[in-house]
């Protein structure tokens, strides 16, 4: 019997078996993950496509991370849990037991139904594999690419492939790009850029079926609209999101709603067994609520907490939000909780944005505490900005500070600065 | 593990930490030379903070817990074990911006040119940072600190 088992390697893996070596340095643990080298960045796959990164660069840690962990790695896909047995089951039919368990298997892409889904040139953009087939396609000549979703990772692999010469065209359901992080105003200034780069967006529409080439019905060679319009191409990147990979657990005593329901220990309802990352669906501290939030550094915050829970070391997951920062198209975007809320009398926004367009911020605030923001043009702040977020600093006080230009930890009142300990 | 602390009480907001900054990470090390010549001029990773009549310089605070660290989506910014020192590596470093997302100091400097980031490294080749040892009025000090 393992102490700790954990299934996944990703960033949740990681952060649990980081904290865990903290806390106990001589407790057997077994890494189950199904892919050969796991410890890479996902996020890093676009540089991957553009050929910015190789895979020696994307490794998140060394190559002796697993050893210097004393970890056992086994490279196998976990197909079953036997709970009352505490023992999980492996593709080649062995089982690993454990007394505390870690369920960090990620999110999966989620692909709707679409006639003609399965033709070859049809890509999901979310590990290595998914980017080594898009970069074999564009050296094999593919120039032509369809992009479904103009999310993170929508608009991650459009970068990429704009960056390798491919003429990309967007298509997104929502009535604009980035629509789950930025308003109108902040989605608009990012799309001018994208299409600067000869990226053709194509909004409120998606696509209703995929065709073969006239030579070749099995290969990709354009789409048809929802609205009936077609784009000839020969690549598919769906890139509509991520859904968590709960199979583990079906038919189990683990509570589900999406993803796995965890509490504030990210232990789920079964005693003994956690869950963290992509799969779970752990605490936003801005809607007070728990949900899934497919974000890597979340993940690594989760996974930590739970290793640290799992070794017998107390820790509250005090909870993350939609947050994430942009580097595509030249133009970095911070974007934190609410930064597009629905029309709300109690809500206060602030905002400031320069004439030409490069720099736009935006504030949202509840009763003078902040619950959501985007900086786009100039971040260098923005942590800053964050921090009074998350530790619900009323900043009445000072808000006309918050989006001048020079604001900085200097325009913050002594108590709070006392209170972030700058010393 | 050792600590850069501002005294504010006896910063007078002259900006000299950062000219020596940008000078001591610049190529030549030259003051006259990193500011005229060198394109792009190195980036001052201690920032003065000015908000008349308070003014002190903040550069990284070596975390212990660094959210920077554990946030970073590339393994490229990291708690040195050894130093205790929250050490970044360009190399790795893929320019998503993460790290300074999450900064509660603002302490990371985005380095255009690059695309990458940069931030105190507490001059390690040196026994005192730039910084402190060049502020006219001891506003800057080291101060030893358990990690």
């Amino acid at each position: 019997m393992s102490k700790y088992v954990i299934v996944g390697a990703c960033a949740a893996g990681i952060g649990a078996v980081e904290a865990i070596r903290e806390i106990d340095a001589d407790g057997e643990i077994t890494v189950v993950s199904e892919e050969q080298c796991s410890h890479y960045s996902r996020p890093m796959i676009s540089d991957f496509v553009s050929g910015k990164a190789n895979l020696e660069k994307m490794k998140t840690r060394d190559d002796q991370f697993w050893q210097k962990n004393n970890v056992t790695l086994v490279c196998k896909k976990a197909v079953g849990l036997n709970l009352s047995e505490h023992a999980v089951t492996l593709e080649d039919g062995t089982n690993v037991s454990y007394e505390k368990l870690l369920l960090a298997t990620g999110g999966k892409p989620f692909v709707p139904k679409m006639e003609g889904q399965e033709k070859e040139g049809v890509y999901t953009f979310t590990n290595i594999s998914d980017a080594e087939q898009l970069a074999q396609k564009i050296n094999a000549g593919a120039n032509r690419a369809v992009v479904i979703g103009a999310g993170l990772i929508g608009i991650s692999v459009t970068d990429a492939l704009t960056k390798r010469g491919v003429k990309v065209t967007m298509v997104e359901l929502q009535d604009k790009i980035l629509s789950l992080l930025l308003d109108a105003t902040a989605s608009e200034i990012v799309e001018a850029a994208v299409r600067k780069a000869g990226v053709n967006i194509i909004t409120g529409q998606s696509v209703q079926k995929i065709l073969g080439k006239p030579d070749n019905e099995n290969q990709v060679g354009s789409v048809v609209l929802t609205k009936g319009g077609q784009v000839p191409c020969d690549m598919v990147i769906v890139a509509i999101g991520v859904i968590p990979r709960t199979e583990l657990v079906a038919g189990t005593e683990v509570k589900t709603n999406r993803g796995i329901v965890v509490d504030g220990s990210m232990q789920t309802s079964v005693p003994n067994v956690y869950a963290s990352g992509d799969v779970a669906e752990a605490y936003d501290f801005i809607l007070n609520q728990n949900r899934q939030l497919p974000l890597w550094p979340l993940a690594v915050l989760e996974g930590r907490v739970a290793g640290y829970n799992m070794a017998g070391k107390k820790a509250d997951y005090a909870g993350g939000t939609n947050m994430s920062s942009l580097k595509y198209f030249g133009i970095p975007i911070v974007s934190i909780g609410l930064a597009n809320p629905k029309p709300d009398a109690a809500l206060e926004i602030l905002v400031n944005q320069d004439a030409e367009n490069t720099v736009y911020k935006k504030l949202v605030l509840k009763d003078n505490v902040l619950v959501g923001m985007t900086f786009l043009g100039a971040i260098e702040r923005a942590g800053i900005l964050f921090y009074l977020m998350k530790n619900k600093i009323n900043v009445q006080a000072f808000k006309d500070a918050l989006l001048k230009d020079d604001f900085g930890l200097a325009a913050l009142p002594e108590s709070v600065r006392t209170q972030m300990n700058l010393e | 593990m050792r600590k850069i602390v501002a005294k504010q009480e006896h910063c007078i907001g002259c900006g000299i930490c950062e000219v020596h900054c940008i000078t001591q990470h610049s190529k030549s090390k030259d003051i006259i030379k990193a500011y005229n010549r060198e394109r792009p001029r190195p980036i001052s990773r201690v920032r003065l903070e000015l908000n008349k009549p308070v003014s002190f310089a903040i550069q990284c605070r070596h975390c212990n817990d660094a959210p920077c660290a554990s946030a970073c989506l590339t393994g490229a910014m990291h708690k040195d074990e050894k130093t205790g020192l929250v050490t970044h590596n360009p190399e790795k470093c893929m320019g998503c911006w993460t790290c300074v997302m999450v900064c509660p100091y603002g302490a990371i400097k985005i380095d255009k040119e690059g695309h990458v980031v940069t931030k105190c490294d507490q001059c390690a080749d040196l026994d005192t940072p730039a910084c402190v040892a060049n502020c006219p009025n001891g506003a800057l000090e080291c101060v030893e600190v358990e990690s």
